[in-house]
């Protein structure tokens, strides 16, 4: 008998696509619930084209052979104490806002893509979906074993599923993903295969996993090496999903349109987060948040959005504003967290003098003019014993949740607020972006979980802030929080290199 | 002699993460119990699901199944993703020169016409069984509670998926990739009387909702069943008419099937040994699937292995709900 040799497409065609029937025991639409809600048309699943045509025993042999060395990697680093060698003690806190803050929504990847992996009526797509949910759950276990050992020397980790639960920073991202995730199946891949792994992959994931690489961080560098693989096959993916859509049906095209602008905005903002810590937190720079956003968001977008054209796709509609705030977002939210640093879980601290030069250098229009004066001031009161912490309560965006400290981008001086009244309920924005989102929905966005409110009303604990810093968030107040000079982990890295503490610096200084 | 290496010791802070210390104790944790244990977000949810406005997003009201510590189940083979992986394909990579030695020599030529049509009549359509297998796991990732028991739904899952592309692959060795095999037995599974019991079962168990009925129908009851039926009793009538060959393309299914059957079954009794009402509720649901199955899978039974192979296998169905506590 002759064997016939088969295609590498005709393959994946037999060994998945094939394995599907036309059910007539059942109904589709029982079988597939929630494929026609959204008001998505799909006329034909076969249509769709594999983004990887992977079987499951490749998949295995590829992936165990990176696991392996991964964990090879692990040890080692445990073994010698690789956290002594980054940069500086104050690089560690970039890492404690992935865990805490990214982490998690890498679990919330793997359970939405498990739900789409489930719902879609096409096996090419399910499969697909079932297979980045496989590989999310690699990325948040790998990314818990390799800060493993850092949670062994600093603080800030110990806790970070209960807090990313309910810490208030930590809701940003975490709303960004239950919005996806209690969204249909079609805009969750939107929001998240296409927005969120797609557009603004290289804004979230690559500007840390740099840092760790400029920063002397063997564990995260490694697994962000490792997940490199994973993470373009989550691209193409997301590319796959949106043009399906756009083909499948012209009145595609608006809902897909709605779905960009909302989730690109949506991104952008928890892209603050990383904004900030690309600019302030890394001791070793790997270039300016606005360098990025330049490169991978302006150059690539624009790119993207020619190609999609064709479809009768736009440029997302904030995309104008996101562009102008690339000169302030970093500055702003870093002066948010010095401000609220006693309810958070990490450490912050004014820039140096080399520092805050670097940041005139890379930000010539607006550092020196309205952000150096008040860093300066800071740094002053700083010195004098005076530590400046806000002790009031911030009001939150009721779409991304961040506290109103953003501004007018044509004054800058100026915080944006806006508002809208549903149903006899006022409810304030930070932006045009949040507030659109906002009054699209509204019946989805007054259940806002929104951390500052719930203090308010008593759901966290209480009667003082320190009762809810401490018992509700378990932050270990005067450990975990409060300024990176004079905390534990500073004290704990002088000690491990036999360096002088900076407050008997500055004594001597004075 | 011994050598030793010298290095510094730092005093680390603490051994492992809060909630893992919560659970076992102030010390060193594996990497099995930090990558599973209370990941999965049980508070503050934001927005309910357009998809399932009743519910929360993580809900633990999807399964009448009640636990009070959703997290006091373990899989026993403290599969994560890292040790998940490097466990299959460990088993794949068998599998391959199996398949391989099956190529190279030619051993479907081997077997006479009659056999190979029983293979492509009997085995190879349960490939479709096998992607109904792959969604029944995944529903129970998506809905499920806990990541000691979603992590190990979606491993099951994608086992399935593999499972389903051997199956085909069997069909392939046997045509020379014509594919002529695949189609008959596709045919087989849309039309043939043989497999219609079996086909409504599967297509029942694709419109269920409570995510622990689902792992009862698929992974204990049907799962059982077929395994016994095909893997065990079809296999013997197979080699005994001269088809021994095949069992190089079914070891995979067979150790899959015991290293599995160690979770399923470590899942079941830690479900019945929670209360009163758990066990009544499983109960139920084992006894409605197993009346079920009994009948959907009678007429393959008969024409796989003869008319006694389906009380044979609920015998082996029985045996192990007995030993899980039933």
């Amino acid at each position: 008998m002759s064997t016939r040799k088969l295609s590498l497409k005709d393959k994946y065609r037999i060994l998945t696509r094939d394995l599907e029937w036309e059910y007539s025991y059942r109904d589709y639409r029982e079988i597939f619930k929630q494929e026609a809600f959204e008001g998505i048309k799909i006329t034909d699943w076969s249509k769709w084209e594999d983004p990887f045509r992977l079987t499951m025993d490749a998949y295995w042999k590829y992936q165990a052979e990176k696991e392996k060395k991964l964990y090879a990697i692990f040890d080692a680093f445990a073994q010698n104490n690789g956290q002594q060698n980054v940069t500086d003690a104050r690089y560690v806190n970039a890492i404690k806002l992935f865990l805490t803050g990214v982490s998690p929504l890498e679990y919330q990847a793997y359970n939405g893509f498990a739900h789409v992996g489930r719902q879609f009526g096409g096996v090419g797509a399910r499969v697909a979906c079932q297979m980045q949910s496989l590989d999310e759950l690699r990325h948040v276990q790998t990314q818990i074993h390799a800060m493993s050992h850092y949670n062994k020397f600093f603080d800030g980790f110990q806790d970070f599923t209960h807090m990313h639960d309910r810490v208030w920073y930590l809701s940003v991202p975490k709303s960004f993903f239950d919005d996806a995730r209690s969204a249909g199946p079609f805009e969750f891949m939107v929001a998240i295969g296409f927005s969120f792994e797609y557009v603004l992959t290289n804004l979230l994931f690559v500007p840390f996993m740099s840092g760790a690489a400029y920063n002397g961080d063997m564990a995260t560098v490694t697994f962000g090496f490792s997940a490199q693989s994973d993470e373009a096959r989550h691209m193409t993916l997301g590319l796959e999903i949106i043009k399906f859509l756009l083909e499948q049906h012209p009145d595609n095209v608006p809902v897909v349109q709605r779905w960009i602008n909302k989730w690109l905005w949506r991104g952008t903002r928890v892209l603050t987060l990383v904004a900030m810590m690309m600019d302030y937190m890394l001791p070793n720079k790997v270039m300016s948040w606005k360098e990025s956003f330049e490169v991978y968001f302006e150059e690539a977008a624009s790119a993207l959005f020619k190609d999609l054209a064709r479809y009768g796709i736009e440029m997302p509609r904030y995309a104008e504003t996101a562009i102008l705030e690339k000169e302030h977002v970093s500055h702003q939210a870093w002066s948010i967290f010095y401000n609220y640093t006693h309810a958070a879980a990490f450490h912050t601290w004014m820039p140096d003098d080399k520092e805050m030069d670097w940041l005139s250098e890379k930000y010539p229009d607006t550092f020196d003019k309205y952000y150096r004066a008040r860093f300066e001031h800071w740094r002053e009161l700083e010195r004098a014993g005076e530590r400046y912490y806000n002790p009031t309560l911030p009001m939150l965006c009721q779409t991304c949740q961040i506290p109103m400290g953003f501004t007018e981008m044509d004054n800058p001086t100026l915080t944006a607020y806006r508002q809208s009244v549903y149903q006899g309920e006022r409810y304030n924005f930070c932006s045009d972006g949040c507030k659109d989102i906002f009054d699209h929905e509204p019946e989805k966005y007054v259940q806002a979980w929104l951390p500052v409110h719930q203090i308010f009303q008593g759901n966290c604990g209480g009667p003082d802030i320190e009762d809810v810093l401490g018992d509700y968030y378990r932050i270990n107040l005067g450990v975990d929080n409060m300024d990176f000079h004079g905390s534990p982990d500073e004290a704990r890295w002088n000690a491990w290199h036999n360096l002088q503490p900076a407050e008997d610096k500055l004594k001597q200084a004075s | 002699m011994t050598i030793e290496i010298r290095t510094a010791t730092l005093e680390p802070v603490r051994n492992t993460y809060e909630h893992i210390k919560r659970r076992f104790g102030d010390k060193p944790a594996s990497r099995y119990q930090e990558g599973s244990y209370d990941l999965a977000p049980e508070n503050n949810f934001h927005y309910r699901p357009l998809w399932q406005p009743d519910k929360l997003l993580n809900d633990t009201s999807r399964t009448a199944v009640v636990m009070e510590d959703w997290y006091a189940y373990r899989d026993p083979r403290q599969f994560y993703y890292g040790t998940y992986v490097q466990a299959r394909a460990k088993l794949q990579e068998v599998t391959e020169s199996n398949y391989a030695f099956f190529d190279k020599r030619g051993l479907a030529d081997r077997m006479d016409d009659e056999v190979k049509e029983k293979i492509v009549r009997c085995l190879v359509p349960l490939r479709h069984a096998e992607l109904a297998a792959n969604m029944n796991n995944v529903s129970c990732t998506a809905y499920g509670t806990a990541t000691v028991l979603t992590q190990a739904f979606l491993y099951n899952g994608m086992d399935r998926l593999a499972i389903a592309q051997y199956l085909s692959r069997i069909g392939l060795l046997l045509d020379g990739n014509s594919g002529d095999c695949l189609a008959r037995a596709k045919e087989y599974w849309t039309t043939d009387p043989a497999w219609q019991g079996m086909r409504r079962y599967v297509e029942n168990t694709l419109t269920l909702e409570d995510w622990f009925e689902i792992y009862i129908a698929q992974d204990v009851v049907l799962d059982t069943l077929v395994y016994d039926l095909i893997y065990r009793q079809f296999d013997q009538v197979i080699t005994e008419a001269g088809g021994s060959d095949l069992a190089m393309l079914t070891e995979f299914m067979q150790e899959w099937y015991k290293d599995n059957s160690r979770w399923v079954d470590a899942t079941l009794k830690t479900t019945l040994a929670e209360s009163d009402h758990n066990r009544q509720l499983v109960g139920k649901w084992v006894a409605e699937w197993r009346e079920k199955a009994a009948t959907d899978l009678a007429p393959l039974a008969e024409i796989a292995v003869g008319e006694d192979a389906i009380n044979a296998s609920l015998e082996v169905l029985n045996k192990r709900l007995a030993k899980a506590g039933l």
